[in-house]
């Protein structure tokens, strides 16, 4: 009678553990139904487009530029559904970097499950682990190889730069080409003094959440603002630090990222 | 039942017996038995004669520089110990001169960073530093990859290393830490004596040895005689204000610091210091005994009691260096193997 009771009650807790665990995957996501779901980067510089070159633009210092190149990692990204349950796009296909001088860049395509989301978070740069991975596992954009000057690699300190702004300006000191460039890049992951790794969270609330469904394409329209990393709460004038790079300084200029992201709309 | 284990058996044999023949062409790396575990990361680069034989070449590739003149050999020549013998810092291309005295290349397997700063903690991501150096090599990776990929020579030996003709930055930097983790150094004096071969140290290197152990072997640790570690070793901020450790942590207290170096090789290796601005061994005991300044984060090994520098005297000097030639390892620099062809 006794063993009769425990065996009933093993049965009962197992019940309950098992329905527990049902109810669970019912909350979390079903990874046969992804869906196409795009994160679009849209450079600006405050009320204009960001046009290379040609554009001309004035910083919270009053301060004209023009830029000639803009480029930033975007990396780990994880979406939170309207119930609040965060999915976390797999890291191997998490990689991103925007480039303003190929348009086909500025979208992150993912593959989501369906459902409903309302916010948004990624880290501007790259981790940690994956700075110091074997190469095998750093392909694509994460080649440390890069490019010529528009490389995103530090060799000497085993680095990615996680975001690169150079441009033109009468404030900047003029070098031995004649030209007055204002060079921006900052990085550093943490194995020196200096951790610049920052993660952005989006809310879609107001501008639209994101409907993903297999029949369609859903689109986060984010807006980046180059003024915003002049004129974050770290101001950055042109003329008092017409380059920064590995110093202790990039990380009071890092402070303005979070800043230079809002959301505008969601195309669903 | 009993025929089918057999066939297993002998299967088994015939597979070890083909490994042992591919063993005896080529001599893979082995660890010296009185050597720690090495640091790098094997398992993801698997020692292969074809990926070793592709990295020597490469090592020796002038291509690998912008105007097809300068190779890693150029600056790490093997009967220098891997290093620029004779130069303080070293010219590349152009002769531009560098800021830093060229390390020497050996027991790179053991190395947990690399360069006189550490900045760089994976081997397979070293040569990248060098070859984008405006002052060495000046080129980029991918106009290296273009160059190897339009040479007669490259896609067939990558494809014989690697399984096919790609060339990209994970084949060329894994070939090239191949050839490096292979430089070891381990048959010197000081190891035939460690190994008890017979081979006896004359009484000036033993006494050497014993002065050393007391005074040096803190820093200079056997048997790699690093420890791998950044001190400032109080010789004085160098003529072009390098900075050294700081520069890549940015650390105010890292300041003037640099990579404690392997002494091995030592009679091959002058000039010495971060700069070279040694250029005999003599003058180097002469600054820990009598030199030693004392500046901004100077090593507390250097301070004891409030003393600057090792007490040590003019024979004493001598004995330690008597020793410190026991670690030449004239194979390991004559060796044909490491040679270029």
């Amino acid at each position: 009678m006794n063993h009769l009771i425990k065996l009933a009650l093993m049965v009962l807790v197992a019940n309950v553990l098992l329905a527990s665990s049902c109810k669970k995957t019912k909350d979390e996501f079903d990874k046969s139904q992804l869906a196409s779901l795009s994160i679009e980067f849209d450079n600006i510089v405050g009320g204009q487009n960001l046009m290379l070159n040609t554009g001309s633009y004035t910083n919270s210092s009053n301060e004209e530029f023009s830029v000639s190149m803009l480029q930033y990692y975007v990396s780990n990204i994880k979406l939170k559904r309207t119930d609040g349950v965060e999915f976390t796009v797999p890291q191997d296909s998490s990689y991103f970097l925007i480039r303003e001088n190929n348009a086909a860049t500025r979208y992150a395509k993912l593959k989501v499950p369906e459902g409903e989301y309302s916010s948004l978070s990624f880290v501007l740069g790259v981790d940690s682990l994956r700075s110091t991975m074997d190469l095998s596992l750093r392909k694509g954009v994460l080649d440390p190889a890069g490019g010529m000057e528009d490389g995103m690699y530090w060799g000497w300190t085993m680095g990615y730069i996680f975001f690169k702004l150079e441009g033109n300006s009468a404030l900047a000191p003029v070098d031995p080409t004649g030209a007055r460039k204002f060079r921006y890049h900052i990085g550093g992951f943490g194995n020196g003094q200096i951790n610049n790794i920052k993660t952005v969270t989006v809310d879609l609330t107001a501008g639209g959440i994101a409907k993903v469904r297999k029949e369609r394409q859903s689109n986060i329209h984010l807006m980046v603002d180059v003024a915003k990393f002049f004129g974050g709460t770290q101001q950055v004038s042109i003329a008092a630090h017409p380059s920064v790079m590995f110093s202790t300084f990039s990380t009071q200029v890092a402070n303005n990222f979070n800043g230079m992201f809002r959301h505008d709309h969601t195309e669903n | 039942m009993h025929v089918k284990h057999w066939i297993v058996i002998a299967a088994l044999i015939s597979l070890c017996a083909c490994s042992r023949k591919v063993m005896d062409a080529f001599a893979s790396f082995e660890r010296p038995a009185h050597f720690p575990e090495p640091a790098y990361r094997f398992s993801t680069n698997e020692i292969t004669a074809e990926k070793f034989e592709l990295g020597k070449k490469l090592f020796y590739e002038t291509k690998l520089s912008r105007d097809n003149t300068i190779s890693c050999g150029t600056c790490h020549i093997q009967t220098a110990g891997f290093t620029h013998h004779g130069h303080d810092v070293s010219h590349g291309i152009e002769d531009r001169l560098g800021k830093r005295n060229s390390p020497s290349v050996s027991n790179m397997a053991w190395s947990k960073s690399f360069f006189w700063d550490g900045g760089v903690t994976d081997l397979d991501l070293q040569p990248i530093v060098p070859i984008t150096n405006p002052v060495e090599m000046d080129e980029t990776i991918p106009n290296v990859l273009q160059k190897l990929r339009a040479h007669p020579d490259y896609p067939k030996l990558f494809k014989r290393a690697f399984g096919s003709e790609e060339i990209n930055t994970e084949r060329l930097m894994k070939a090239l830490s191949q050839f490096m983790v292979m430089l070891v150094s381990a048959d010197s004096k000081y190891d035939r004596v460690i190994h008890k071969t017979g081979e006896q140290f004359s009484p000036e290197e033993q006494q050497g040895f014993q002065l050393f152990q007391q005074h040096c072997g803190s820093c200079h640790k056997e048997p790699l005689f690093t420890d791998e570690s950044f001190r400032n070793n109080g010789i004085g901020i160098g003529y072009n204000g390098d900075e050294g450790r700081a520069t890549v942590t940015l650390n105010e207290a890292d300041k003037y610091k640099f990579k404690v170096p392997s002494l091995r090789n030592l009679s091959y290796t002058g000039p010495y210091m971060h700069d070279g601005r040694f250029l005999t061994l003599e003058a180097v005991l002469e600054h820990y005994a009598k030199r030693v300044k004392d500046v901004q984060n100077l090593d507390p090994a250097l301070k004891q009691s409030g003393v600057l520098g090792i007490p040590l005297t003019a024979a004493e000097q001598s004995n330690i260096i008597a020793f410190l030639k026991t670690l030449n390892d004239p194979k390991f620099i004559s060796n044909k193997k490491f040679a270029e062809q």
